[in-house]
């Protein structure tokens, strides 16, 4: 692994992205739009969306992050610059690297953006602070980043890789306490529901909500994001073989 | 002449049933250009997909400028170029050139330097800051072979590299690859056009994965008392008699 290969990766990355407007602009401003949306869904309740907005935050980067990176990774494989790539004096992890490094940047944008509409203009409010949601924020898109990355690896095409939302993302996103508190749900639903990674993201940001400062709870979710990210990273990295037979 | 390549006994089977090539054994000189012939399904991108390091070698032996082929030591002595364009269509024309400098290990000024040369080589100076996407086929096939010559490596091995281009830009890329090789530099690529195989140096004619001839294409026209490559394909094939 080389820092210079790994930096040149991300560069291309951003570059390709700065290319690409509307894919920045959807990934900035769709979130907003959604969080705004989901206030005025709970027009009558705003200890409601109080209490649904920040886990919001720990979903949406997931989501985007997934979609965004499983298509360009797919892509790489596809257009045959992947093949290139793994002839020339490059490292696998120059490359998983160097896409981290890029969408982590795009993750941090986002999660500011986000952040400052849902806390700022829409009132949001959380004990633990901005800093906070956007340190959480931008660990949940690292660990859409590395799933997209790993999961590309099974779709034959784009419209394949956003397919596998469904079975992959999905049922996390209804299970993860959004919808109905986890120790409410059936004991099979709990107990998948722990080996869920988008569950302890999400309980990342109730924490930020309800604790002005770190929890124990808050430092053990985002040590259970991050492990799950670095598992995706390796998985990912093993479907990228040098050599095919 | 020292071997640039070495095949021994080299089988491949794909996805465990289809057997791509059978017992291939060849070698191939320094300075020269090879064309791997044959129709499609011949087995010439499996081949040089071993060359390259692509393709694991399970039967056989392949050796690249004295080393087994893959090996970490050749990704900056082999270059390879895909049958697809293989560079990335949403970015410009230097864009892609420098980032691909930076995978070959070129910094700085000497990545900027090896960007413009291979642009003059591809005769592309005006279209740098282009983006891919906006290129004509011909000028994109261009920027891929582009890549393929930054950071001056030993061996080039392009797959299809005239595909689907003007016969004017053949002819512009047959003389920089004959250029490529007054400087040194040894040359495989793989055809499925019979005419193409004339302007080889040396010629492997393959079909259903064998070695069905490999020798110069003058030398293999007479031996066949053929007039063309294609002639003496096919009567080595057995079609046509």
């Amino acid at each position: 692994m080389s820092p210079l290969r790994t930096f040149a990766t991300a560069g291309r990355v951003l570059l390709q992205l700065l290319h690409d407007p509307r894919t920045v602009g959807l990934i900035l401003i769709v979130p907003c739009i959604l969080i705004a949306l989901l206030k005025y869904v709970f027009d009558t309740q705003p200890s409601l969306f109080n209490h649904v907005a920040p886990l919001i935050l720990g979903i949406f980067p997931l989501l985007m992050m997934f979609l965004v990176a499983s298509i360009a990774t797919l892509r790489e494989r596809k257009s045959g610059t992947l093949d290139r790539l793994l002839t020339m004096p490059m490292g696998k992890l120059d490359f998983i690297f160097g896409y981290a490094w890029a969408f982590a940047l795009l993750a941090l944008v986002q999660a500011v953006v986000v952040s400052a509409v849902a806390l700022g203009l829409l009132g949001v409010t959380v004990l633990g602070g901005a800093p906070s949601v956007v340190f959480a924020a931008v660990m949940a898109a690292f660990l859409g980043m590395a799933l997209g990355l790993f999961v590309s690896a099974f779709a034959t095409s784009e419209f394949q890789a956003v397919e596998l939302v469904m079975p992959i993302l999905m049922p996390q996103i209804l299970l993860c306490g959004l919808f109905a508190p986890r120790d409410h749900m059936a004991q099979v639903l709990q107990w998948l529901t722990d080996v869920f990674p988008l569950t302890y993201s999400v309980d990342a940001m109730r924490q930020i909500a309800l604790h002005t400062t770190w929890t124990s709870q808050f430092v053990r979710d985002l040590l259970v994001v991050l492990g799950c990210t670095v598992v995706a990273l390796i998985l990912g990295s093993l479907t990228i073989r040098r050599h095919s037979n | 002449m020292a071997g640039v390549i070495s095949v021994r006994e080299l089988s491949v089977v794909l996805g465990g049933r289809f057997q791509a090539l059978r017992r291939v054994s060849f070698d191939v000189g320094k300075g020269k250009i090879i064309g791997f012939i044959g129709p499609s399904g011949a087995g010439k991108t499996t081949l040089i997909r071993t060359i390259v390091g692509r393709q694991h070698v399970k039967h056989g032996k392949v050796m690249v400028l004295g080393k087994k082929a893959g090996t970490a030591a050749l990704r900056s002595r082999v270059s390879y170029m895909t049958q697809e364009l293989s560079v990335y269509s949403d970015l410009t024309v230097h864009e892609n050139l420098l980032y691909f400098a930076r995978m070959r290990g070129l910094k700085g000024k000497a990545a900027l330097e090896a960007c413009r040369q291979v642009l003059t080589r591809v005769a592309l100076q005006d279209k740098s800051t282009v983006l891919v996407a906006n290129l004509s086929g011909g000028q994109k096939q261009r920027v891929s072979l582009a890549v393929t010559l930054l950071g001056d490596p030993e061996l080039l091995v392009l797959d299809e590299p005239t595909v689907g281009l003007d016969p004017v830009l053949r002819e512009q890329l047959w003389q920089l690859f004959h250029e490529l090789v007054e400087t040194g530099k040894t040359i495989v690529i793989s055809s499925h056009v019979m005419d193409e195989a004339e302007r080889c140096d040396d010629l492997l004619l393959l079909r259903g994965g064998e070695i069905v001839a490999h020798e110069a294409p003058h030398e293999l026209c007479k031996r066949t008392s053929s007039k063309t490559v294609e002639q003496a394909f096919l009567k080595l094939a057995g079609v046509g008699k």
